[in-house]
C-alpha cells in the first residue's frame, strides 16, 4: 500500500499572460482578456501531495508543522498577493499561466526534507485545475 | 477500467499522544492536537473501486454493496466514536489521518470481490487528506511511481 499525505494552501496573486515569443496582435488572440495589460488576479489554491514512510512514534508521514512552514517559506510568502510577472523573478521569462506555476512550485518543493514531494496541484479557480508530478527520471524541469 | 467512487462521511474524536514521550515531548510534537480531553472532526471518506462494468448490468459493482460495506467496516466502527479508545484497529497506534486511512484501506480491501479497491482517500478537514493506493497494475491515475 502507498499513502500520499495532501494539504491546501492558498495565495492571491494577479498576473498577465503574455509571450514575447508572439506579436501584438497574436498575443490578443491566443490570450484574449487574460492579456489585459493591466492584469488580473485570482484565488489560488495549491495542493501538496507528499509521500513517505509513516514514521510509528508519531503516526505521520510529515508533521504539519514542518510541512506548512517550508510551503510558507517557499511558496506562500513570495506568492501572496504579488504580481506573479513582474515579483517572482522566474515570471519574467516564463508566461505565468497555472501549468506553468504548477511547474515553478514544484520544483521550489521538491527539496521538502521529511518526505518526497509527489504531486502539486493548483486551482485558479474553482473551475479550472492543474495537476504536475515531475518529470519521469532524466528529464526535470529545473 | 472504470473508476467508481462513493463518499460518506463519519464524525468521530481522537487525541494524538505517545506513552514513550515525555508529557513535553509530546507538546511539542503533537501541539494542540494532544489535548489530553481529545477533539473531533466530521471526516469524509472517498472510497474508490476499479474495474469493468459487467455487460449483464452495466455496474461494477452494486453500489448498494458497496454502501452496506462501507456502514459495516467504517461506520460502525469509527462514527461518533472515540477512535483511541473505542476502534481495535487503532490500538497502539497514533489516529493520525494517515493511520486512519491505512487501517480503513485493510477493512475494505478483502471485502470488495467486485472490481477491486483502488484508492481510500480520507479527509480530516477539507484542507487535508490522505490517498491509500495498492501496488497493482491499474493503479489510480495519481499514484504517482512513474520517476
Amino acid at each position: 500500500m502507498k499513502i500520499h499525505l495532501s494539504r491546501r494552501y492558498r495565495f492571491s496573486a494577479s498576473h498577465r499572460l503574455h509571450s514575447a515569443q508572439l506579436g501584438e496582435d497574436e498575443n490578443k488572440r491566443v490570450y484574449g482578456k487574460c492579456n489585459n495589460p493591466y492584469g488580473h488576479g485570482h484565488n489560488y489554491i495549491v495542493e501538496v501531495a507528499v509521500s513517505g514512510p509513516v514514521d510509528q512514534a508519531t503516526g505521520m508521514i510529515a508533521n504539519l508543522t514542518d510541512l506548512d512552514a517550508f510551503v510558507d517559506s517557499e511558496v506562500i510568502e513570495s506568492f501572496d498577493h504579488k504580481y506573479l510577472n513582474e515579483e517572482i523573478a522566474e515570471f519574467r521569462e516564463t508566461v505565468p499561466t497555472t501549468e506553468n506555476i504548477c511547474i515553478e512550485i514544484f520544483n521550489r518543493l521538491r527539496r521538502f526534507p521529511s518526505a518526497r514531494l509527489e504531486r502539486i496541484r493548483v486551482e485558479e479557480t474553482g473551475l479550472n485545475s492543474f495537476e504536475y508530478a515531475g518529470e519521469p527520471t532524466g528529464a526535470t524541469h529545473e | 477500467m472504470v473508476y467508481l467512487t462513493r463518499r460518506i462521511e463519519f464524525s468521530a474524536s481522537h487525541l494524538y499522544h505517545n506513552p514513550a514521550f515525555s508529557a513535553e515531548e509530546n507538546r511539542r510534537v503533537f501541539g494542540k492536537c494532544n489535548n489530553p480531553h481529545g477533539h473531533g472532526h466530521n471526516y469524509v471518506l472517498e472510497v474508490t473501486v476499479a474495474g469493468e462494468p459487467d455487460p449483464a448490468t452495466g455496474m461494477v459493482l452494486d453500489l448498494k454493496e458497496l454502501k452496506e460495506i462501507l456502514q459495516r467496516e467504517v461506520s460502525d466502527r469509527m462514527d461518533h466514536r472515540f477512535l483511541n479508545y473505542e476502534v481495535p484497529e487503532l490500538a497502539g497506534q497514533i489516529p493520525t489521518c494517515e493511520n486512519i486511512a491505512a487501517v480503513i484501506w485493510r477493512l475494505l480491501e478483502p471485502k470488495i470481490t467486485r472490481g477491486h479497491l483502488n484508492r481510500v482517500r480520507l479527509y480530516e478537514t477539507p484542507d487535508l487528506f490522505v490517498d491509500c493506493y495498492g501496488e497493482g497494475n491499474g493503479a489510480h491515475p495519481n499514484a504517482g511511481g512513474a520517476r
